[in-house]
C-alpha cells in the first residue's frame, strides 16, 4: 500500500510527456468550432491504427507487405455484414471485423511465410488486388461498386454516437488501446522474437526461436488491428465501396510508415498525422498540393531514410527517450541474399 | 549423444552430402575438417534442421530429431555458434546473450549465467552495453560463443570459429573452446578448415571430401596420417 503510494507520482512524472500529450487530444477538441477540422483529426486516428497495424510487420519483424489495405476492407465489410445483416451491436461487430480480418491474415499467412523477402511481398500485393476485384464484382454480398450505404452508426450499451466529437473520442481510444497493448506485446517476449527474427533470422533460428510461428502471429495480429480500423471507418463513413481499400491505399499506408519512421510506436502515428495534414494544410494549392505531398515524401527520403523518427526504440515512457542507443535499420538489406 | 547414420542432403539436384555418418560422445570435442566445398557447413545445417536429410538419420541423445523444426533442436540441447557470427547487430551485446536464453525460462538462472559469462569473458563484459555490430571480429565470436552457452546446450556446435579472425583471437577462441568443453563438460563439434588448430584440440577428427567421410581417426593418428599431412597440414 505504502509503496504504490510513493511509486504514483513517480510513475506521472515519468510519463508526463505522454500523459500531457493525451491530455491535450482529449481537452482541445470541444473549442474547435469548425467540425471540418475534427473530421480530419479522426482520420489521423483512423490511419494512425492502421500504420501502427503494418509498422508490426514492416517495422517489427521485417515483413515487408504492400497489400495491407486488404486487411482494412475486410474489417470494413466484415463490420457492416455483421451489424446490419447479423443485428449484432457495434461492440461485437468490431471484435468479429477484427476477428475475422486476423482469420484471413492467417489464410495468407500460413501457406506464404516461408517465403521471404521480395516473394512474400508480391503475395501481399496479389491479394490486395483479388480481394479489390472480388468486392468489385460479388454484386450479390457486397454490391459491387456502388458499396454499401448506410452503415449504422456505433452504439455503445444503448448510447448512439451521433457528432463528429463522440466519433473523435472513439477512435482516440482505440488509438491509445492500440498503442498500449502493442507496447505490452513489444516488450514482452513475443516483443523480443520478432526483433530477433528481423535482425538475423538464421541467429533466431539458431536461438530456439521458431520463426515461422512468430511471424505467423505476427501477420495475423497485423490483419486483426487493420480489420479494427476498417470497422471504425465503416460505422464512421457509414459507405463503403471497394474504392476506398485500393492497392493505393496500401501504397499511402507504407508512405505513412516510411515518413514516421518505423520499429517504434511513435514514428507511425506521426507518419500517419504528417500525411493526412500536408494535404490539408496546402489545400489552398487546390490540385497542385499533390505536388508538396510528393515533393516532401523525396525530401524525406533523401534526407533522412529511416523516417523522422525511424531507427530508434522510442518507448512510451519519457524517461527512456533516446537512451537506447540508435538502431538504424536499413530495409534494403532485407532483399540481398544471405551472405 | 550425436548420432548421424548415412545422411544424404541435396540441394535441389545437387547432392552435398553421401552417406555421412559421424558420431560424438559427451564431454568430447570432435572436429570435422574439410577444404571449401567438401560438404562440412552442410552436415552442421542437416544437424541443426535448418536443411532436410533426403535419407538417413540424426539422432541425439537416442531420439530423433532429423524431421523436428530447427527451435525443438536448439531445445533439446544443441547449440550452434553460427559460420561468420550472426550476432544480432542492432541489439547491445547485454540483449544479445538474453536471446541466447530465449528457450529458457528460469530468470534467475539466466541472472547468474549472463555473470558467468562475463566472467568467462571479459571482453564480452566490458563491451555489454554497445550494439553488437560495432564490435570486432574477434570481440563478435566471444559474444556469439557465450550467446550459444546461454542456452546451456550439451552440444556446442561450431562453424568455422576462426574465420576472419586475427592469429591472436583464434589463440583465443581455441584456448576458450578447451576451457568450455573442461570446465562446463560441453561436448563440442568443431567444423573447421583450420586443421592444424583444430587438431591440437580435438580427441577425434573427421575428413570431409566432396560431401563424403573420407577419413575419420583420432586426432594424434590424423596428425601424422601422410594424406592428411599433404592434403591439410601443410607439411611437406
Amino acid at each position: 500500500m505504502r509503496s504504490s503510494r510513493i511509486r504514483f507520482p513517480k510513475f506521472l512524472l515519468a510519463n508526463a510527456p505522454v500523459l500531457s500529450i493525451i491530455a491535450v487530444l482529449a481537452a482541445v477538441p470541444p473549442f474547435i468550432t469548425n467540425m471540418y477540422y475534427v473530421q480530419v483529426l479522426v482520420f489521423i486516428g483512423i490511419y494512425a491504427i492502421l500504420t501502427l497495424s503494418l509498422n508490426l510487420l514492416n517495422g517489427y519483424v521485417g515483413l515487408l507487405s504492400i497489400g495491407h489495405a486488404a486487411f482494412y476492407a475486410i474489417g470494413a465489410y466484415a463490420s457492416a455484414k455483421l451489424s446490419m445483416e447479423l443485428g449484432l451491436p457495434w461492440v461485437l461487430a468490431l471484435a468479429g471485423a477484427g476477428a475475422i480480418a486476423g482469420f484471413f491474415g492467417y489464410l495468407i499467412a500460413k501457406p506464404t511465410l516461408r517465403l521471404s523477402g521480395i516473394y512474400l511481398t508480391l503475395v501481399t500485393l496479389g491479394f490486395n488486388m483479388i480481394l479489390f476485384l472480388v468486392l468489385q464484382n460479388w454484386m450479390s454480398f457486397t454490391n459491387g461498386p456502388l458499396g454499401i450505404m448506410d452503415v449504422p452508426p456505433p452504439s455503445i450499451f444503448g448510447f448512439v454516437l451521433s457528432s463528429r466529437l463522440q466519433y473523435y473520442y472513439l477512435i482516440l481510444a482505440l488509438v491509445l488501446l492500440t498503442v498500449l497493448s502493442m507496447h505490452r506485446l513489444m516488450t514482452c517476449r513475443f516483443g523480443r522474437a520478432l526483433t530477433a527474427i528481423r535482425e538475423n533470422e538464421l541467429a533466431a533460428e539458431a536461438t530456439g526461436v521458431d520463426t515461422t510461428r512468430y511471424k505467423i502471429q505476427a501477420f495475423v495480429l497485423a490483419a486483426f488491428y487493420a480489420g479494427i480500423a476498417g470497422s471504425f471507418y465503416a460505422h464512421f463513413v457509414k459507405y463503403i465501396s471497394p474504392d476506398s481499400f485500393t492497392i493505393n491505399e496500401s501504397f499511402i499506408l507504407l508512405a505513412m510508415l516510411a515518413f514516421g519512421g518505423q520499429g517504434n510506436l511513435i514514428g507511425p502515428i506521426v507518419g500517419a498525422a504528417a500525411l493526412i495534414l500536408i494535404p490539408e494544410a496546402f489545400r489552398p494549392l487546390q490540385e497542385y498540393r499533390m505536388f508538396v505531398y510528393g515533393g516532401v515524401l523525396i525530401v524525406m527520403m533523401l534526407v533522412r531514410r529511416q523516417g523522422l523518427l525511424g531507427g530508434r526504440s522510442y518507448s512510451l515512457r519519457w524517461t527512456r527517450f533516446d537512451s537506447a542507443p540508435a538502431r538504424i535499420y536499413e530495409r534494403g538489406d532485407k532483399f540481398l541474399p544471405e551472405g | 549423444m550425436l548420432k548421424l547414420t548415412d545422411v544424404n542432403t541435396f540441394y535441389g539436384p545437387i547432392q552435398a552430402l553421401k552417406n555421412v555418418s559421424l558420431t560424438v560422445n559427451p564431454k568430447e570435442i570432435v572436429s570435422l575438417l574439410g577444404g571449401n566445398a567438401c560438404g562440412k557447413s552442410t552436415t552442421m545445417k542437416t544437424i541443426l534442421g535448418l536443411v532436410r536429410p533426403k535419407h538417413g538419420r540424426v539422432e541425439f541423445f537416442g531420439r530423433r530429431i532429423d524431421r523436428l523444426p530447427s527451435s525443438d533442436i536448439v531445445r533439446a540441447g544443441i547449440a550452434p555458434v553460427l559460420e561468420a557470427r550472426r550476432l544480432f547487430p542492432f541489439l547491445t551485446v547485454h540483449e544479445n546473450l538474453l536471446m541466447g536464453a530465449y528457450t529458457r525460462n528460469d530468470t534467475e538462472g539466466i541472472r547468474t549465467d549472463v555473470e558467468r559469462m562475463y566472467a568467462l569473458f571479459p571482453v564480452v563484459k566490458e563491451r555489454n552495453r554497445q550494439l553488437a555490430s560495432t564490435l570486432s571480429g574477434g570481440e563478435q565470436q566471444m559474444v556469439a560463443m557465450a550467446r550459444a552457452l546461454m542456452a546451456r546446450p550439451k552440444l556446442l556446435i561450431m562453424d568455422e570459429p576462426s574465420m576472419g579472425l586475427s592469429p591472436l583471437y583464434v589463440d583465443k577462441v581455441f584456448e576458450i573452446i578447451q576451457m568450455i568443453n573442461r570446465e562446463e563438460g560441453v561436448a563440442v563439434l568443431l567444423v573447421e578448415q583450420n586443421a592444424n588448430m583444430a587438431l591440437s584440440i580435438a580427441c577425434r577428427g573427421y575428413v570431409l571430401q566432396t560431401g563424403e567421410i573420407v577419413l575419420h581417426d583420432t586426432a594424434e593418428n590424423l596428425k601424422n596420417n601422410p594424406l592428411m599431412q599433404k592434403a591439410y597440414l601443410g607439411v611437406a
